[in-house]
Order: structure tokens, then sequence, then C-alpha cells
């Protein structure tokens, strides 16, 4: 061994170690393909995790400030490729990779944060049929939560307008990309709920690349539109884009121009239907009329009422005949009245007084018309009157014998 | 039922329970006319909405205490 050899300590050959590393030109900046294991996850928000592949293993750290930007979750397991530089963290003598940016192999790091997302919120139930509400038939208030610039709400408005002008809308104007997007399309949701300034939310934006639509597939977007109580419509993208915001909200729409259309009724298909109604409306009273008409007709073919004069003929008829017999009737028993009043008479002319007055016998009959049948019955000097056969003797009593 | 308070979402709905009742048929002549009255009443309400409609579309704004203003909008900004 030299001797010219210096003792260093450990910090000094660490230091030592850690300026070649960092002053190397491929450790300064690598790009390594490897498995993740060990997997850690720091309340620092500092990543750890080891990539490895068949033969050998290096340890990594990611972090918090560059973890931020990292739009999946890394997991045991994932194939990655981590960009870096390694170099040597003196306390432990470990060398390691700083990474700081990690990138999933395969799908690319978007598709891999999509569909953990989508994941881990449909394990939670946000997409639950059970938890979709009905959206109102006949909206009187939407709120647009979107750009106030471009194709997509004016789009919304032109056929919101043709379909159901009944509908006021409200434009809730957020930015529908960038950084702040999510943000304050989840803040514009809550908004419009807080201070309930629609029955019906529609959001979303026109088409655009992926990372353009990436709002969408946010998190805090999703969550402020599955604790919306107002319905909300999700309308990203062209037909075949679909955002994480298209499984929470309560209505799908393929295009913003789609969403207004399933947003409200047509009022010129409406008016269609108002016609079917009145048409099925003339129909429906019209069984119940004809076949009150059937019944009617049917009463009415009595000859009653069908000939009423005939009826009065037949009547009449038959009063005639009734009177005719009330008069044959009368006469009978007139007659028979005849026959016994002829010999009453004949017996009645056999007692008549006057057939004895006949016999020159004479009544008595006092002022009062009394007959007179006793000398009691008058006093001297009464008038008495004589009936004799042929008139009457107006007399004055002189004496009672 | 007074035409008059209901909505259009009322109005179409009782409309189509009046129409359902008299294809039903059951209804007593004198009901059938009471319905078919009240239906024609409800189908000129209907028509009449579906005819007259001003739609008003404004944009939001926040006022200074972060109560929500409306302002007017063309879909041109």
């Amino acid at each position: 061994m030299n001797g010219e050899l210096r003792v260093l300590s450990v910090s000094q050959i660490s230091q030592y170690i850690k300026g070649q590393m960092d002053r190397d030109e491929v450790l300064s900046g690598v790009l390594v393909r490897g498995e993740i294991s060990n997997y850690k996850l720091y309340p620092s928000g500092h990543h750890y995790f080891t990539l490895k592949d068949g033969q050998s293993a290096l340890r990594c750290v990611m972090f918090r400030g560059d973890a931020v930007r990292m739009r999946f979750r890394p997991e045991n397991g994932m194939q990655v490729i981590a960009a870096g530089r390694i170099t040597v963290f003196p306390r432990d003598g470990q060398y390691q990779l700083y990474c700081v940016q990690l990138t999933p192999e395969g799908a690319g790091d978007l598709q891999l944060a999509f569909e953990q997302l989508k994941e881990k919120l449909a394990r939670e139930g946000l997409f639950a049929e059970e938890y979709k509400k009905p959206l109102p038939k006949f909206p009187q208030q939407i709120a647009l939560v979107t750009s106030p610039a471009g194709a997509a709400v004016r789009d919304m408005l032109r056929i919101l307008k043709a379909r159901w002008p009944r509908a006021n809308v409200l434009v809730v104007p957020v930015r529908v990309q960038g950084e702040e997007a999510a943000e304050e399309i989840a803040a514009a949701i809550d908004y419009v709920n807080y201070y309930k300034l629609a029955d019906l939310i529609i959001t979303g934006r026109g088409g655009g690349s992926v990372e353009d639509l990436w709002a969408f597939n946010e998190e805090v977007v999703a969550r402020a539109i599955y604790r919306s109580h107002i319905p909300i419509i999700s309308a990203v993208g062209h037909e075949p884009d679909v955002t994480i915001s298209d499984y929470v909200a309560d209505l799908r729409a393929a295009t913003p121009s789609n969403a207004a259309e399933l947003a409200v009724p047509d009022r010129v298909e409406l008016a269609g239907s108002l016609d079917h109604l009145a048409r099925r409306l003339e129909r429906g009273i019209a069984h119940p009329m004809s076949a009150a008409r059937q019944k009617l007709e049917r009463l009415g073919g009595s000859p009653a009422l069908t000939d009423p004069s005939n009826y009065v003929r037949e009547r009449r008829l038959l009063l005639d005949y009734h009177s005719r017999r009330l008069i044959h009737g009368l006469e009978q028993s007139l007659a028979g009245e005849k026959g016994r009043l002829g010999k009453l008479a004949a017996s009645l002319d056999a007692l008549s007084p006057l057939k004895v007055l006949g016999r020159g016998y004479a009544i008595a009959r006092s002022e009062d018309g009394t007959v007179i049948t006793s000398t009691q019955q008058v006093e001297v000097g009464d008038a008495v009157d004589l009936r004799l056969r042929e008139g009457t003797l107006a007399c004055r009593v002189e004496e009672r014998k | 039922m007074a035409a008059k308070k209901m909505n259009f979402e009322q109005s179409m709905a009782r409309l189509e329970e009046i129409v359902g009742l008299l294809e039903r048929g059951e209804a007593p002549l004198e009901e059938s006319l009471a319905l078919f009255e009240e239906g024609t009443k409800l189908m000129r309400a209907c028509s009449a909405l579906l005819d007259k409609a001003e739609q008003k579309v404004a944009l939001l704004k926040v006022g200074p205490e972060g109560q929500p203003e409306e302002v007017p909008f063309d879909g041109e900004e």
C-alpha cells in the first residue's frame, strides 16, 4: 500500500463519491426501466420505492414537489421508466435514483391515471345507478358550467333556444383546460348548488386532445358532480371521448350539442304529441257519445216517440170505447131507475092524500104548516088552512069542541 | 282542477290521464263530457305555453359579497 495515502473520514469519502457521481454525465440524467417494488408514500409526501429487474435493484426516491405532477399512483409490480439523477445519500452511504418523473410503460400515464381513478371511484360507488338523479322533464333554469367562449356554449344555446325556449339559461363561466380548470369547474358546480341557481346543470366542453379534456378526469370534478343535488349532464369532447365526469354524471351526452338535446324536450315534437292527444281526446269522447246516441235511438224506437199522433189516436179510441161503455151503463141504470120510479110513483099515487081529498076529506094545517090532528094544537082565533081537493080555504078557529 | 294553476308538466300529465280515462270508457256520459271539457281547456293552455316562450340567457357574475349576479349574455364573448 502507498504510504502517501491520506486517511479520510467517512464524511469526506462520501462527499468525494457524491462529487464524482454528480459530475458524471450519465448519472446526472438517466432513464431507468424497471418494476416498482416496496412502494411507500410517506406522510411528508415523498415517495420511496425500489426499481428492479431480474438481477438487480435500485433504490429510488421521488420528492413531493415532483410527485404532485404525477397523475397516476405508482403501484408495486408496475413497469415504469424513471427519469432522474443517481447520487449518494451521504448519511447512510446508499446511492439512489432521485426520480423527477415516472412514466408507466405501455399505457400512457394519463391513460393509467384515468383507469386508476375510475377504479377507485367505482369502488366507492360514485358511478352507481342508485345515485343517478332523474332529470327534470321540463327544466326551467339550466346552468351551463363551461367556457363562455367557443363553439360548445354557442351550440348549446342555439339548440336550447330552438327546442325549448321556456327554459332560462345561466352560463357559469369556467376555464375548461389548464391547471386551474378542474378546481374552477368543481367550485362552479358547488356554487350553483349552494345558491340553487338551476334545476339542471350541463358541464362540459368541445373537443380537444386528451390533455385538453383532462380537467373532466380529475377527482375534484368527479366529487363535485357526485355531491351535486342538481342533476348534471356531462358533455365532454366528441362522441368517443369518455371521461370520469361522464361516469359520475346523472347522464352522459356524447357532445355538448347532444347534451342540449337531451336536456330539454323539443317543442315541435311536443306540439305533435299535443295534437296526438287532441285526437285521442276527440276519439275518447266520441265513443261514450255514440254509445249514448245508440241507447237513445233504441229508446226512440218506441211508437210513443216515433208516432205520437198514433199514440193519441189509440188513446182516443180507447177513450171512446170507455165513454160508450159508460154511457151505455148510465142508460142501463137510468132505465132501471125509471122503472123503479114508476112503481114508486104508482104506490105513492095510491097513498097520496090528494086521492083522499078527492074523496071529500080536507087537511087542516096551522100557520106554520103543521098538520093539525088534534084540537089541542090550536087556540081559538088561530088561522088554519084547509086543503081541499081543489084549492085551499083560509079559516079561523071559532071554537074548540 | 284549475288549469291555470298547473305548470306545463302537470298539465300534460293531467291531459294524458284524462285521455286514458276517456279511452277506458268506464266513466258515465256526464263525467266523460266534464273530462272532455277539462281536457280541451288543458290542451289550449298547453298549446299557449308552447307558443309563448321568451328565453332568458345570462352570464353568471359573482358579486362582491360572493353572491350571484347575472349579466345578459348573447353567446359572443
